[in-house]
């Protein structure tokens, strides 16, 4: 094995290595190390990327041990991971610097450090979902990530709060039980853990048609326990209270990254455990189909409704990971390729989105009511604009990543052809004219003059926030702009899978 | 607050099929606390708000009754399933199991654990017991995030009623003092024995430190805080938690990075069956102890008093 092709390695251990160290060490120095931490994996992670885009570069596995598979852990490293990877690791660092100026103050400082443990156990386990080759490994990884979501939203000191975070616990805890049930019956079935044997076993399955009702029922539980997880529509009820109580910088990664990091782990588990045709002729596509659809709808209707600007951009949420499920169920690589492009789309826009309304609340008084932030564009320039690029490229509006995501899904439709088609085109169509309709109020009001407040420009200077912010904005327009080149990547990496 | 408290506890004696409409009016009442309890005063005595109370009641019976629907659906459809899968150890099955019988026969040779379990846990699927480790820690932190009562936070009053606290517990049963007096060390010894004999014998990590931190507690329950701050208080359990884990990180990063990259490994496996063998296994074991051990022992005084 080449010396480079260990730096999945770091990504994973470096995190896990550091954090029990964070939450003993004073809040100032916790903060540095993490900064540092989180630093160091986005490099990382890019140097993993540029090694894996060479021309020659292809798909490998990594012994976590002596022994590979089908014996002991394994990791697996393809185009596809690499660009997830690195999304994770900059969502991560950039929404941290997003809402560090937030966090002394919403956070008592005897829990400062404990929040830093908690962000690098969570960079840790959602690159360990990212990589992994193991059915196992990515329930243990997605306990971690669960446990650490719950701590992130009741970790700030606020009434309602508790109440939120309990719910989370009560619906995610329920995912956790159906994936692992679902994990169960699987193994019982095959006897093996590691997605390319247990791909064997369930193509063997499929053949001899003799355990067809076991399977089903275990990739059901598998797919409902993960949707459950990142919040599709039924089971969505405990998201708006989440991510609008919890302090910004964990209301992006709750976002951006947790959910992401369960629905790539669906996306991985339908394309190289179950197969896409079998998760299709299983039924299992057609349940996360209308319920994606329902989403959508349903989700932006909500978000319409909402008058809270938090609120109003966790609704739509709702709906953007309907978009997501909407292209795992079309189950053609095409659609799966077009999923994880909206993952990086939503991920980039929504991580950028929470700082930026924090920061237009908090220069309107701390008003959270949308009317109540008239002319906050004017006092607080930067974070307007943000706000701007984030509402633009999650409606869709050209030159912005969710744009070209969009394209792709409608492009993945048209492919696969059939009755769906027609409902994914109407659903699109429809859902964009909602998003405009609960965004561009929101942008007009960001720019309309009001009398409470002025329209001068407000002192504070946050840089962290600023860097995060203009970060954000030129990669959302760069993967807007350049959407092809990943695309490709992705698509390398998907058919290869 | 009382009369909530007296309705609940009516509701509880009589069934919740007693929640009517001037239970939940109260209910409401109370919980919508604050500023908004002037508000429901003047609304209550409102036409449409009392229709609003049947139809919260009418939901709430309702879904009640949809999720009871539901969990016997799921039942049903899962004892279903569980009929139609594979007989366990029925020959006749799908699973060929060439994973476990490579496990039963190899590991003494590749591992070096007489205990087969050690040695599939802490070296062919030691990753996975990494992230278990971590599950246990992270289950710490957020469990002090919400109950660790800090002086500086909640004020010097109360941290001094809760060390007050502890000099009151009774520590005058002769019986229980001195029965813990003579069980206490030999469960701790009993503990350590199946954390070091994890590669030889049945047990290991987990359930040695299981079996130190229940005696941790019950030491705890009987002596009180004031016997088992001269051995545990925050500072032992962060140091011991911290070098445990970064030890055990380190370890099976070096396990993994040589394994990786066919390495050949400095540690041998040594001769199996004796107690320094299985390579990495001793040392392993003994930190996935020492965390299991802290663990418990700082749950249980986080949900008992919220500090050491």
């Amino acid at each position: 094995m080449e010396i480079q092709q260990n730096l999945p390695m770091i990504l994973i251990l470096l995190p896990l290595a550091v954090s029990p160290a964070l939450a003993f060490l004073r809040p100032k120095a916790s903060r540095a190390v993490m900064l540092a931490v989180s630093l160091i994996s986005c490099a990382v992670s890019l140097a993993l990327t540029v090694y894996m885009c060479a021309e020659d570069s292809l798909p490998y596995t990594i012994k976590m041990g002596e022994y590979g598979a089908p014996f002991g852990n394994e990791l697996y490293i393809s185009r596809t991971e690499c660009i997830v990877s690195l999304l994770f690791s900059c969502v991560h660092m950039l929404s941290l610097l997003g809402g560090l100026h937030r966090l002394d103050e919403e956070i008592h400082e005897n829990r400062r450090s404990l929040f830093y443990t908690v962000t690098s156990l969570l960079l840790s386990a959602i690159q360990a979902l990212c990589f992994t080759n193991d059915l196992f490994t990515g329930y243990v990884f997605l306990e971690i990530t669960t446990i650490a979501a719950g701590a992130l939203i009741f970790i700030r000191s606020r009434e309602g709060a508790l109440f939120a975070s309990m719910r989370y616990m009560i619906m995610n805890l329920l995912g956790s039980g159906l994936f692992l049930l679902g994990l169960a019956v699987m193994y019982c079935l095959t006897g093996e853990l590691l997605f390319p044997q247990l791909k064997e076993g369930v193509s063997q399955i499929l053949r001899e048609g003799r355990y067809i009702r076991p399977l089903t029922a275990s990739i059901l539980l598998i797919t409902v326990g993960l949707s459950i997880k990142s919040a599709l529509y039924p089971f969505h009820t405990w998201l708006p209270n989440a991510y609008s109580g919890a302090t910004p910088a964990a209301s992006s990664m709750l976002s951006s990254l947790v959910s992401k990091a369960y629905i790539f782990l669906l996306i991985k588990i339908v394309m190289r455990v179950t197969g896409p045709e079998a998760f299709v002729s299983l039924r299992a596509g057609d349940v996360v189909f209308v319920y994606s659809c329902i989403a959508i709808i349903l989700g932006s209707i909500d978000a319409i409704r909402e008058h809270n600007v938090r609120r109003m951009v966790s609704y739509s949420s709702v709906a953007q990971i309907g978009y997501i499920f909407l292209g795992v169920s079309i189950g053609t690589a095409a659609g799966m390729t077009a999923a994880i492009f909206h993952i990086l789309a939503h991920s980039i826009s929504k991580a950028m989105l929470f700082p930026a309304v924090d920061r237009l609340t908090q220069v309107s008084g701390g008003n959270e009511n949308y009317r109540d932030l008239r002319g906050s564009g004017f006092r607080a320039p930067l974070a307007g604009i943000a706000f701007v690029v984030g509402a633009f490229s999650i409606t869709g509006i050209p030159i912005f990543a969710g744009f070209s995501s969009k394209v792709y899904l409608a492009s993945a439709a048209v492919e696969s052809g059939g009755w769906r088609m027609l409902i994914v085109l109407f659903v699109l169509a429809a859902s964009t004219v909602l998003n405009v309709s609960y965004f561009l109020r929101t942008v007009i009001t960001l720019y309309r003059p009001g009398e409470r407040y002025p329209l001068t420009r407000d002192k504070a200077v946050m840089v962290p926030l600023a860097l995060a912010l203009i970060v954000f904005i030129g990669l959302n327009t760069a993967l807007g702009i350049f959407s092809l080149p990943v695309f490709e990547m992705i698509n390398d990496g998907i058919m290869l899978w | 607050m009382k009369k909530r408290n007296e309705t609940l506890l009516k509701w509880l004696n009589e069934g919740s099929e007693t929640l009517d409409q001037e239970m939940m009016e109260s209910l409401e009442g109370d919980y919508l606390a604050g500023d908004e309890k002037q508000e429901t005063a003047v609304t209550k005595k409102d036409e449409s708000s009392r229709f609003h109370m049947i139809i919260r009641s009418a939901y709430i019976r309702i879904s009640t009754a949809f999720s009871v629907v539901l969990c016997i659906a799921l039942i049903a459809i899962l004892m279903y399933t569980v009929m139609d899968m594979p007989y366990f150890g029925n020959a006749d099955t799908l699973v060929e199991s060439e994973v476990s019988e490579f496990y039963i026969e190899h590991t003494l040779e590749h591992t070096g654990a007489v205990n087969v379990i050690s040695g599939i846990i802490l070296n062919f699927r030691g990753f996975d017991t990494l992230g278990e480790a971590h599950v246990l820690f992270i289950a710490v932190c957020s469990v002090m995030i919400l109950l660790h009562i800090h002086p500086t936070e909640h004020g010097a009053h109360l941290m001094a009623y809760e060390y007050d606290d502890a000099s009151e517990e009774p520590h005058d049963d002769d019986i229980l003092l001195t029965g813990v007096r003579v069980l206490f060390p030999l469960i701790v010894m009993f503990g350590i024995y199946i954390i070091l004999n994890g590669n030889l014998s049945p047990g290991g990590g987990f359930s040695g430190g299981a079996v130190i931190g229940a005696g941790l507690i019950l030491y705890l329950s009987v002596y009180g805080y004031i016997r088992t701050r001269r051995f545990f208080t925050m500072r032992t359990f962060r140091i011991l938690t911290t070098i445990a884990l970064i030890s055990y990180t380190c370890s099976k990063t070096f396990h993994f990075v040589t394994g990786a990259n066919d390495i050949k490994a400095m540690i041998g496996i040594g001769t199996p069956g004796t107690i320094f063998s299985g390579g990495l296994l001793l040392p392993l074991n003994i930190f996935v102890g020492l965390v299991v051990a802290c663990t418990m022992y700082a749950l249980f005084t986080m949900f008992r008093k919220g500090d050491f």
